[in-house]
């Protein structure tokens, strides 16, 4: 039964990690690049619920869908500010950028939020249900989180698929040069990138601050970083890799700290990152892209 | 990646400080002077006003004021009042050693501080190399003692406060079978576990799991907190801060785990944590040299001066800290010196006089130093009940 619940506590961290690591995804996918203060829209959408909900008292649907709105304009404006103006820079001017990003966003809610903790009230009410005449108890935000995983992830593969948008977002990924040729609007087509990751950024900080209560304005980006790690490891770019790799990273982590040692799980996890990667450098779903010559 | 750019931005930003400091640390006669042209005591703190323990460095800061406030009504120490300076560390090591700079910049002869152990650990090889006396009122680690004659401890060590915990839970049968969850990454919550360890064994208390987080990881504790409840704890000892406490309390509630909680001093603070639901610290005990609610006419007028001048009931930490601008003033006055000493001598004299001063504070009777700096005092428990500190005897 052990077992069961520390699986269960891995899926739920991983599903967490794995909406975090679509933001990566999707954004290195389109625009090739590393969007490192992904992680810090996270901390401020997790505050844009905080103030309206347990601030204003809105009901929980109402403060997510202004949290979602205010991160999703947020993520198009630092990429207009940022990102936009360096699309022709190298990769490492763009990287050093987000970096910078980062520590902006960071920076900005120490001032406005300061830096004293605040303990997160969880959005999700139902307390869940209990299995296995109670020995086995499975949390509310825990199902909710996996579920909430499971429908994005699905709508998001549907609409890369099936839709114009999504079509324009594989062209670009694709070749970019190729796609602005054949009449794609490639800025337009990297806004929406980043509008939909950001967007998602909000309900990830809304259910990471439900499992994990505590919100300062560094919450995002240990997350963050374990997100990307979770977005290489599944292959970054591909958007089911990203969520193998979040919830493989997540079970890892949680099953290291139940059997091997709570001291050395983040260590582990990184080891079997290095492994995979050796074996397979492009991440476990990862396309092998040639090099055009 | 980002951690590492991190990293290496602030050693260069550090040594950039330093190197600019080289010249400007030393005391002279001139530097000890307020605007008006009088000579004035330099006493500076540092602590954490915001961040992760902000309510420690807020009290302590509030504390000394007061202290200083009262004293400088009195007359000052051997006739020369007190300029006090505090700065923001938030908890960390880096911007402690900043602070230092600061206050060193501005001629500070005595510093009170720090409030965290792994900042202050930092500052004390400072101090001592620099040859300022140091007086904290809340780090706990001998790490911060550990080869720096300079510095003295008004807080009690974590060996100390270790080993009074298992003593305090063997004696009073709280619990028979242990769990711990401790931060391997803070030298204060590993020190303190590592005491309380070998005492346990001794008083024959069963620990039956050991748990541990990291800085980097410390949100989660679900899965530490099914590893105890499986294991059959039915007492939690947790040697770590409030923030960190505030999340176990409530995901030990998440996944229907109810042990007796058993917390050390960096629990003090629980009930202030911004929107947390204080019932879940309900019965919670820790382990304070200081209750709020003592009757004895010190405590009273501390508490009562305390709240009428910054509002919220002093902690732990602001008590010791108040203790200590007490206990500074009594071994300056005992060593009869004056500030256009320099801060060399005023370094040697205070390590020989802290060692003869017997003190009666806020935080403990018959208070006493050793050449190690470490103070012998008796600690007290606490339990929080209907959302209050109260005394568990």
């Amino acid at each position: 039964m052990g077992f069961l619940t520390y699986l269960i506590n891995g899926l739920s961290l991983g599903s967490v990690y794995a909406i975090i690591a679509l933001g990566y995804t999707m954004v290195y996918g389109i625009a090739k690049m590393l969007n490192f203060a992904h992680g810090d829209v996270i901390m401020i959408g997790a505050y844009l619920v905080f103030m309206t909900m347990t601030g204003s008292g809105m009901p929980v649907v109402v403060s997510i869908v202004i949290s979602i709105i205010c991160c999703t304009a947020l993520g198009m404006l630092i990429e207009k500010v940022a990102y936009k103006p360096l699309r022709k820079a190298t990769n490492l001017a763009v990287l050093i950028t987000a970096i910078g990003v980062s520590y902006f966003l960071q920076n900005m809610a120490l001032l406005i939020f300061g830096s004293n903790p605040i303990s997160f009230t969880s959005v999700i009410t139902w307390q869940g249900i209990t299995l296995a005449g109670g020995q086995l108890k499975i949390t509310g935000v825990t199902i909710i989180t996996i579920i909430t995983c499971l429908i994005i992830m699905v709508a998001l593969m549907w609409f890369v698929k099936n839709t114009k948008p999504g079509q324009a977002m594989r062209a670009v990924s694709e070749d970019r040069d190729a796609a602005t040729l054949m009449g794609i609007n490639v800025n337009g087509t990297i806004s929406l990138t980043f509008a939909i990751g950001s967007g998602l950024a909000a309900i990830a900080g809304a259910l990471l601050c439900s499992s994990y209560p505590v919100l300062t304005p560094y919450t995002g980006s240990m997350p963050g970083i374990k997100a990307f790690t979770a977005a290489v490891f599944g292959g970054i770019g591909s958007i089911p890799g990203a969520l193998i790799g979040g919830l493989l990273l997540g079970i890892i982590e949680n099953l290291a700290k139940a059997y091997i040692s709570s001291q050395l799980a983040d260590a582990i996890v990184f080891a079997v990152l290095i492994i995979v990667l050796l074996v397979k450098p492009t991440g476990i779903l990862g396309k092998q892209t040639k090099e055009k010559v | 990646m980002k951690k590492f750019l991190s990293l290496a931005l602030s050693a260069s930003m550090a040594t950039a400080l330093l190197v600019g400091c080289g010249n400007s640390g030393n005391s002279t006669g001139s530097d000890n002077v307020d605007t008006s042209g009088e000579l004035v005591w330099k006493i500076g703190g540092i602590g954490p006003v915001t961040g992760g323990a902000a309510q420690y460095g807020q009290g302590v800061e509030n504390a000394i004021q007061l202290a200083v406030d009262e004293i400088n009504a009195e007359g000052g120490i051997n006739g020369y009042q007190i300029a006090f300076n505090f700065q923001d560390d938030e908890a960390d090591a880096q911007k402690a050693v900043n602070a230092y700079n600061t206050l060193k910049d501005w001629g500070m002869q005595i510093l009170e501080g720090t409030v965290t152990s792994g900042a202050c650990a930092a500052v004390s090889a400072e101090t001592n190399n620099d040859r300022i006396f140091q007086l904290t009122p809340s780090a706990s680690s001998t790490s911060v003692t550990e080869g720096n004659d300079n510095t003295f401890q008004i807080c009690f060590s974590d060996p100390n406060q270790g080993t009074v915990s298992a003593d305090y839970i063997a004696d009073n049968n709280l619990g028979t079978k242990i769990g711990v969850i401790y931060d391997s990454s803070d030298p204060y919550s590993s020190g303190v576990y590592q005491n309380f360890a070998l005492e346990a064994q001794a008083k024959g208390l069963e620990i039956v799991a050991t748990e541990s987080f990291t800085q980097d990881n410390k949100t989660d504790f679900t899965t530490q907190l099914n590893k105890c409840k499986s294991a059959g704890a039915d007492l939690l000892f947790l040697p770590f801060y409030y923030q960190e406490g505030s999340v176990v309390l409530t995901q030990a509630d998440q996944i229907g785990y109810d042990p007796v909680m058993f917390g050390v001093d960096g629990f003090d603070g629980l009930l202030g944590v911004e929107n947390f639901d204080v019932s879940l610290a309900e019965g919670v005990y820790l382990l304070t040299p200081f209750a709020a609610d003592a009757t004895d006419d010190a405590t009273k007028s501390f508490v009562s001066s305390y709240e009428e001048k910054f509002g919220g009931t002093p902690n732990q930490f602001a008590a010791d800290a108040y203790d200590g601008v007490y206990i500074l003033k009594e071994a300056i006055e005992a060593a009869g010196l004056t500030p256009d000493a320099s801060n060399e001598e005023i370094c040697d004299a205070l390590i020989a006089q802290i060692q003869q001063v017997n003190y009666n504070g806020l935080t403990g009777e018959n208070m006493t130093w050793n050449d190690a700096g470490e103070v012998s005092k008796a600690p007290k428990a606490v339990i929080i009940k209907d959302g209050g500190y109260v005394s568990a005897e």
